[in-house]
């Protein structure tokens, strides 16, 4: 895929302003919920149906008692092994010609099978339209020539996209030089991801971020192997149905049968 | 700022000390991170950890109020570690001056001080002059009554101990500023402070500047690339409001608001003109009268004559001694003197301390003009909780304002860059600019005093009063060229030595400051802006030009820097007496041949080692020179710790004068304090966020408000233990004024202090939020807490250190 991009979020850059999180929802025209604080800045408290990117807040206190404030833009990670365009029924989630997953609200049936299966619990359930919503990486931007909402709003160079090994050449030269517990996250598993992570502190210390993000093992059995064993199977009965019809013809009433009752006398 | 918000990313080192720059300034925190890609320290001292600390190679916690005893012990370390820059500091300051004999500091008081009218007779504040009038110099620093002597002896007191007791900051925390700030004494290396309203917002909030700019004289920061004193001004766009002159004391371009004993021009101009008789002093002041009756011709035109003093009666007159800030107008609110009131893009019921006194003197107006975008806590005060409208006799009219995007203007950023906006979309309704809304009410006042007559009708109807374009709506092109002056009538200037002759013709408009005459043939609304326009009448303020031609992100073709599109103002000081740059890789300005390359410099006069046409760097200054000794403040000429007037202290650790002498206090039943009372423990302080905007007509914006939809108390985890508060929970915070209910917000970013001995609990909260909306809000305007008191200069309130009392709701 020679169009393939990865929007790289550089945490060390990060001031929290959450101007990407309005720009998503201007952009997207999301609604806004009334909410309430419950003890931090971090609000909505986790991504919803009408909230597609959210800077998560988080007090830390390293090794030596020092605080930090860590913030992370959390979102789709439009993963290339994406669980949930693996699991829809409908094809509604799929993968553009630039690496993201997109969505096709119409196809959507609301059967929730992507909730289960994203590792990053991103996809949302919306009860009254009876859809999921995410982002989509601003797929008509990107078709436009233009970055995401939330690239574009970002005064400090956190969010950039680019291609693909560009973009891992930044992240890795940015790594390299914060130095400490500084890693690159998203490029070794779900055969990598579109939303790639400077972090600045080891992947174990972020809220919600998994070590090791994967697809559910029920999905990966359901999709490998007993889905398409019960396709070979399903598939097996019709055409042994087929071969029966052909070779024996249609089931026809017995040749015995009376046209009369038995009791004449 | 002395500097641009660019040049932050030339800096080695940048001081975050009373701004929470990344939250309230995010756009200009770009660059400080550019800086830090360079490899720049950047330090952040604050009461609380904030989202500006968590981009900051480290945080410094420090007791809110404090920030003088903090600087001054940083001047004593830059002294007794020699981390001057020597030759800035023997040539561009004061500091080889020689004090008066007479002038003396003792326990808190400097010589001079009436203490029944609260203010200081400075005339022992002087250096000592020959009898050219030119001060006596000492250039070796050794002579004790010197003002380096003198700076040195009055922060001999500042001892690392002394103020790690006052401030909360331990030992090392000082150290490790003072050295990392300290080392950009260097000639090639530069620090820059950037400040905002953690400092402006204190009884002593004006010395507190003062004490960081004589740091950055000491360290010879001020004129360069990466240093200066980089003041980030407040959302309002402050910048251009205080540019011109949206203040009581000033008039545009920074000129003095006269006083009624000042009744004739010659004896304003008199007052205010700067003299000096060193020829080595560019003494730009002396030019003030040019600048005084271009700005009478631009209010009055052609009615402003010389025969009439240009219009100055007709200038409105402060009464002497008298002072208008909102402070006082609030007072006298509250006291029932005042009947009409305009409120302008205002919120005081919200903005303003002491909320109760504010509100209460609301209802006592007769009438109020809120112009606004929205409905808010001012315009509806007559309805708010606990009110009964039947009560209350003022008439309020709500008159729809236009936003900013919705107008065409210039709008004027924290590095003087004006930049020109075009109107994107269009007002709702019946909505208007302000300009045309003052345009439509001032059109009408004319009008009732040419049918009725009316006191002091000269200064009304004799106003230029032609801003108004084809629709009759306010024309802002109209006003920027008024503001930027033009040629009243055909000026030919001949140069007797050259015989070129320099044409210009009525109505063009002037291309500089410089051109401005006393004598009416010039007209300036605001000296400082001349040269936004040149005199073909080409709008410079619409430049967008991306050159960079010295590489240090001057931009000289991106809109219009004033002064005369000066970037880095000051920026003489960046070069020695002989004209060499300091830093010779950031080469701001060089002496070449015969002149300046690189920015435009501070006058075009050779470098200070040409004895005959040579100048000296600060040419505002009327001595040429920085000042590191300086009278001009109403509280004394060295920054000296003082508490807030509310703090939790009863003695002041560093003099017997607990509070800065000169602050006014108020005296209304509603002014209570509660100093060092065990009733009201916590320090408390106020802030903004980046989600909403000052008093919060940004809660009418829902995404801005799912973000930050309520009042909170920040209160550390040790202090919410003790009370057994925990996150989330609802609770009331109250000082002697009144009290809130809100949610505590239990944080790991505020730590208690230690102060003389004692555990000082810090707690902070937001000022933005009010009762009049979202609907179901509660009235958590902090400012119901807050004092009314304020800096003893600016009268600026010190809304950042009071004393408060928290429990469950």
């Amino acid at each position: 895929m020679s169009q393939e991009l990865i929007k790289l979020i550089d945490l060390s850059r990060c001031t929290a302003c959450r101007g990407c999180q309005v720009a998503c929802k201007q952009w997207n025209e999301l609604p806004a919920t009334r909410t309430k604080n419950t003890g931090s800045y971090q609000n909505p408290p986790d991504l919803q149906w009408n909230t597609w990117t959210l800077i998560r807040f988080q007090e830390h206190e390293d090794r030596s008692g020092n605080v930090k404030w860590l913030f992370r833009k959390d979102g789709c990670m439009h993963c290339t092994d994406a669980a949930c365009a693996k699991v829809c029924p409908t094809e509604a989630l799929y993968h553009t010609e630039f690496g993201n997953v997109s969505l096709n609200v119409d196809k959507c049936i609301g059967c929730k099978a992507c909730v289960f299966a994203c590792p990053f619990g991103v996809p949302k359930f919306n009860a009254a339209t009876n859809k999921i919503y995410k982002c989509d990486l601003c797929y008509t931007r990107l078709q436009g020539n233009q970055p995401p909402a939330c690239v574009q709003s970002c005064p400090t160079g956190a969010l950039q996209i680019g291609p693909k090994a560009a973009m891992l050449d930044k992240a890795y030269k940015r790594v390299k030089a914060l130095g400490g517990d500084a890693s690159v996250y998203g490029d070794k598993f779900v055969d990598g991801t579109h939303v790639v992570y400077v972090l600045p502190e080891k992947v174990e210390v972020y809220d919600h971020l998994p070590k090791h993000p994967q697809i559910p093992l029920q999905i990966i059995v359901w999709k490998e192997f007993l889905k398409p064993a019960g396709l070979l199977v399903a598939g097996a009965v019709v055409a042994g149905a087929f071969l029966h019809y052909i070779t024996h013809g249609p089931k026809m009433p017995e040749e015995e049968t009376t046209s009369e009752g038995g009791n004449k006398s | 700022m002395t500097n641009h918000y660019i040049d932050l990313k030339n800096s080695d080192c940048i001081l975050i000390m009373g701004s929470n720059a990344a939250e309230n300034h995010p756009i200009a925190f770009k660059w400080i991170l550019r800086a830090k890609d360079r490899g720049a320290k950047i330090i952040h001292v604050d009461p609380r950890y904030t989202r500006t600390s968590a981009r900051c190679d480290y945080h410094v916690p420090l007791r809110s109020g404090t920030d003088i005893a903090f600087l001054g012990g940083m001047i004593k370390y830059i002294i007794d570690n020699n981390l001057i820059q020597e030759e800035y500091v023997k040539y561009y300051t004061n500091a080889s001056q020689i004090v008066s004999a007479d002038y003396d500091f003792q326990d808190g008081l400097f010589a001079g001080f009436d203490a029944e009218k609260r203010s200081y007779n400075k005339k022992t504040w002087t250096v000592e002059k020959d009898d050219k009038g030119i001060p006596v110099r000492d250039y070796t620093l050794e002579n004790p009554r010197c003002v380096y002597r003198m700076l040195q002896k009055h922060y001999d007191r500042y001892t690392l101990e002394k103020v790690s007791s006052i401030t909360g900051v331990s030992k090392d925390n000082l150290l490790k500023v003072y050295k990392e700030y300290g080392a950009t004494g260097a000639p090639d290396k530069a620090g820059t402070e950037c400040y905002a309203l953690g400092w402006t917002h204190h009884t002593t909030g004006s010395q507190i500047i003062r004490a960081m700019s004589i740091i950055q004289l000491l360290l010879g920061n001020m004129g360069v690339c990466g240093g200066g004193i980089n003041a980030l001004r407040g959302e309002p766009n402050v910048q251009g409001s205080t540019d011109h002159a949206i203040l009581y004391n000033i008039l545009p371009g920074y000129l003095k608001m006269p006083t009624g004993s000042l009744d004739t021009l010659a004896k304003y101009n008199d007052k205010y003109t700067s003299k000096s008789t060193d020829p080595q002093s560019a003494n730009w002041y002396q030019n003030y009268p040019k600048y005084t009756v271009s700005f009478l011709k631009a209010m009055w035109g052609d009615e402003a004559t010389a025969e009439n003093d240009f219009g100055y009666s007709w200038l409105p007159k402060m009464d002497d001694g008298k002072h208008h800030s909102i402070l006082h107008t609030i007072d006298a609110m509250y006291a029932g003197k005042i009947k009409g009131f305009f409120a302008y893009g205002s919120n005081i019921a919200v903005s303003s301390p002491n909320s109760t006194k504010v509100r209460k003197g609301l209802q006592k107006l007769k009438w109020m003009v809120n112009v606004n975008l929205f409905d808010n806590e001012t315009a509806s005060f007559w309805k708010a909780p606990g009110v009964d409208p039947k009560l209350v006799d003022t008439e309020v009219f709500l008159l729809p304002a236009s936003a900013s995007v919705e107008k065409a203007g210039s709008q004027s950023n924290s590095g003087r860059w004006v930049q020109w906006r075009h109107r994107a979309a269009n007002p709702p309704g019946e909505a208007m600019s302000d300009g045309t809304i003052t345009m439509l009410l001032m059109d009408a006042i004319r009008a009732l005093y040419r049918e009725e007559g009316g006191a002091c009708w000269e200064p009304i109807l004799n106003l230029k009063w032609d801003y108004r374009n084809s629709l009759g709506r306010f024309d802002p092109v109209k006003a920027a060229k008024q503001i930027n002056g033009h040629y009243t009538k055909d000026l030919v200037i001949e140069d007797k030595t050259t015989g070129a002759k320099e044409v210009n013709r009525k109505g063009e408009t002037v291309p500089s400051f410089a051109k401005l005459m006393t004598d009416g043939s010039t007209s300036c609304g605001n000296w400082l802006m001349a040269g936004s326009f040149d005199q073909k009448g080409e709008n410079k303020m619409m430049k967008r030009g991306k050159e960079d031609p010295t590489g240090l992100g001057l931009y000289p073709e991106w809109g219009y820097a004033w002064p005369l599109n000066r970037r880095i103002i000051y920026n003489r000081a960046s070069c020695d007496p002989q004209g060499r740059p300091y830093n010779p890789k950031m080469k701001l300005l060089e002496w070449v041949g015969d002149k300046w390359v690189g920015d435009v410099a501070d006058g075009p006069w050779p470098p200070l080692a040409d004895k005959e046409k040579g100048k000296l760097p600060f040419i505002m200054k009327a001595d040429g020179v920085g000042a590191i000794f300086g009278p001009g403040m109403v509280e004394g000429p060295f920054p000296e710790h003082y508490e807030p007037l509310e703090g939790p202290l009863a003695k002041n650790p560093l003099s017997g004068q607990l509070l800065n002498p000169a602050i006014k206090i108020f005296k209304s039943d509603l002014d209570k304090v509660a100093n060092a009372d065990q009733q009201y423990p916590y320090v408390c302080t106020t802030y903004s966020c980046t989600e909403h905007w000052c008093s919060g007509f940004t809660r009418w914006q829902p995404w801005l408000l799912e973000m930050m939809p309520e009042a909170y108390l920040e209160i550390g985890e040790k202090l919410a233990e003790k009370l057994g508060i925990k996150n989330g929970e609802r609770i009331k915070v109250a000082s002697v004024r009144g009290g809130v209910e809100c949610v505590a917000m239990v944080t790991k970013r505020l730590k208690p202090f230690e102060v003389e001995g004692k555990v000082i609990h810090q707690v902070g909260m937001p000022f933005n939020y009010g009762w009049r909306f979202p609907e179901g809000a509660t009235d958590a305007s902090a400012n119901y807490l807050t004092p009314s008191v304020g800096d003893a200069n600016t009268f600026c309130p010190e809304y950042k250190a009071f004393m408060v009392n928290i429990s469950k709701a």
